[in-house]
């Protein structure tokens, strides 16, 4: 039952973008979320639009799992748009008017406008985690991260992303005892498909408890393998793959750049 | 004689929460001989976790010597030597693989040596071939079955290219399919790469390959041998609620019922060589 989570998996396959540096694919993705937040018309939503059509069909991952992810979000999507279409005021006449509301075309008009920038964010973020695997984005984040040494913080850098890297690594192992645990939980008669809220949150109890207890004796194993193999902390840490930036990852980043000064430029123009 | 571990009358003790004094080893005193294949034996509870954390400076010993290679794992300064020296592969396989793709898990020990990108690679690929899992090496490690993790997190230890590995009963969680890889896998090591190997375990079948037993109980060394002279005290093993091998138990049970047999067997061939013999017929 657990087994269906989407958000942030990722799906090998050999396209430009799985090869392109994750490094540089970091910085893309950011690049492209202030670039949607800059977009203000509908010309430049859609050269963003049309820009992450392209990323996603370069991916060469199936739209399904595109799709996918926005059933997760739809909800969201939904009152976003409805709650901007009731609040928006515009000049004109309404087009729809009963005791205190009333809708413009304004409203209407916002609303499709913030729905189809939610969109775009949804899938560049997921074409993000789609392309790259854990171990490559943590270890982008970070070199990424690097320069924070020059305050004091090299060590804390390393951690975070040791820790990061490790919790992904057990997403899986956790999630296969959470179902045994739930298995076993039920086996001795306990309930948790019925009753309101605060019952079934109260069901929760005897299968976080003995997660949790686990969970420690797993951490104190792992600490001593890690020891046991010389970890001290990345001092001195090599790596085995080593990222080089190559001519395809300026490139990338070029048009990353590029689309933001058009969408700049585009913004001062008067809408069309 | 060339010893790569040499404990001296070592004593391990602690205060439990009732400051009551809990006695785990009781001043033994062991040589582990280079290039050797050591099985250790004991129940739970016998002290032999304990035994192999000694050997890598994971926990220090109360009163007595642990040398490595020549160092006091007593003192900080070698610890990064010792543990370079001495791998110790844990009962758990999920608890001990800390990267999502193998053979990033392989590179984690080398990585933390400091040794070259290239060299890494090279001992990486060398090391997952030694365990038969190259072929598996984008993998992520949490699809694999009990037996491959672990022979993964063996390949973890041996890229770090130690002299000695202590295996801490590797195959407790495994089902027999896994045993038997894992086992292949460290025979394997130490018969053809010449690895030092001390195999911690509660299974007589897989001390019985080893070249050398020896037998814990309470903190104590209690037998020492070979596996055919050990196997021979059925008394004491059982007494310390160990099993000894079926076939050694087998021809036992014939001698003291008056057939003349032979009685230092251990595996299933010279048990069914001993019983044709006592009944007058030829091999085939």
């Amino acid at each position: 039952m657990l087994n269906n989570i989407t958000i942030g998996q990722y799906f090998p396959a050999k396209s430009v973008i799985h090869r392109a540096d994750p490094r540089i694919k970091i910085l893309v993705t950011l690049l492209l979320i202030v670039t949607l937040f800059m977009a203000g018309n509908f010309t430049t939503l859609l050269l963003c639009g049309a820009f992450t059509i392209l990323t996603v069909l370069l991916t060469k991952i199936p739209l399904k799992m595109y799709l996918k992810t926005l059933k997760a979000i739809w909800m969201i999507l939904f009152f976003t748009a409805v709650l901007n279409i009731f609040y928006s005021t515009g000049e004109g006449d309404p087009l729809f008017k009963w005791k205190f509301i009333s809708i413009y075309s304004e409203g209407i008009e916002r609303a499709v406008f913030i729905a189809i920038r939610i969109l775009l964010l949804l899938i560049i973020s997921s074409a993000l985690t789609y392309t790259t695997s854990p171990s490559e984005l943590t270890d982008a984040i970070e070199r990424l991260l690097k320069p924070l040494k020059f305050i004091g913080l090299g060590g804390a850098v390393h951690i975070f992303a040791m820790m990061m890297s490790i919790a992904l690594r057990f997403i899986p192992t956790l999630v296969e005892e959470t179902d045994k645990i739930m298995s076993a939980q039920k086996a001795r008669g306990a309930d948790m498909e019925s009753g309101g809220l605060l019952k079934r949150a109260k069901a929760l109890i005897p299968i976080m408890v003995p997660l949790l207890s686990s969970s420690v004796r797993r951490a104190t194993d792992l600490a001593e393998a890690m020891e046991c193999r010389c970890y001290n902390g990345g001092k001195g840490r090599t790596k085995l793959k080593q990222l080089h930036l190559g001519i395809r990852d300026w490139l990338i980043l070029f048009f990353a750049a590029l689309l933001l000064a058009a969408v700049i430029v585009l913004n001062t123009l008067p809408v069309i | 004689m060339d010893n790569i571990i040499e404990l001296n009358n070592v004593v391990f003790d602690y205060s439990d929460e009732n400051d009551n004094p809990v006695t785990v080893l009781n001043g033994i005193t062991l040589n582990i001989e280079r290039g050797s294949f050591t099985a250790v034996l004991g129940h739970n509870g016998s002290g032999k976790s304990t035994m192999a954390k000694l050997f890598n400076a994971l926990e220090h010993p109360s009163s007595g010597t642990v040398i490595v290679n020549g160092m006091d794992t007593a003192d900080q300064k070698y610890e990064f030597d010792i543990r370079k020296t001495v791998g110790i592969v844990f009962q758990n396989p999920d608890n001990q693989i800390v990267a999502s793709i193998v053979e990033e898990d392989v590179a984690f020990g080398p990585e933390n040596l400091g040794i070259e990108p290239k060299e890494i690679r090279k001992r990486v690929d060398e090391a997952l071939k030694a365990v038969d899992m190259y072929e598996y090496r984008d993998h992520a490690p949490f699809k694999l079955s009990g037996g491959q993790k672990q022979r993964i997190a063996i390949a973890g230890i041996l890229a770090m290219q130690p002299e000695c590995i202590v295996l801490d009963e590797p195959t407790a969680m495994l089902d027999p399919k896994g045993r038997r890889e894992v086992i292949e896998t460290v025979k394997r090591l130490n018969k053809e790469k010449g690895m030092t190997v001390v195999l911690i375990t509660h299974f007589m079948d897989e001390a019985a390959i080893a070249d050398r037993v020896v037998v814990m109980d309470d903190g104590k060394f209690i037998l020492d041998g070979t596996p055919v002279e050990v196997f021979g005290h059925v008394k004491e093993l059982k007494e310390v609620g160990l099993d000894v091998p079926q076939p050694t138990e087998l021809v036992g049970l014939l001698k003291d019922g008056g057939i003349d047999i032979e009685t230092d067997i251990i595996d299933v061939d010279g048990c069914v060589n001993a019983l044709m013999k006592a009944l007058n017929l030829e091999e085939k």
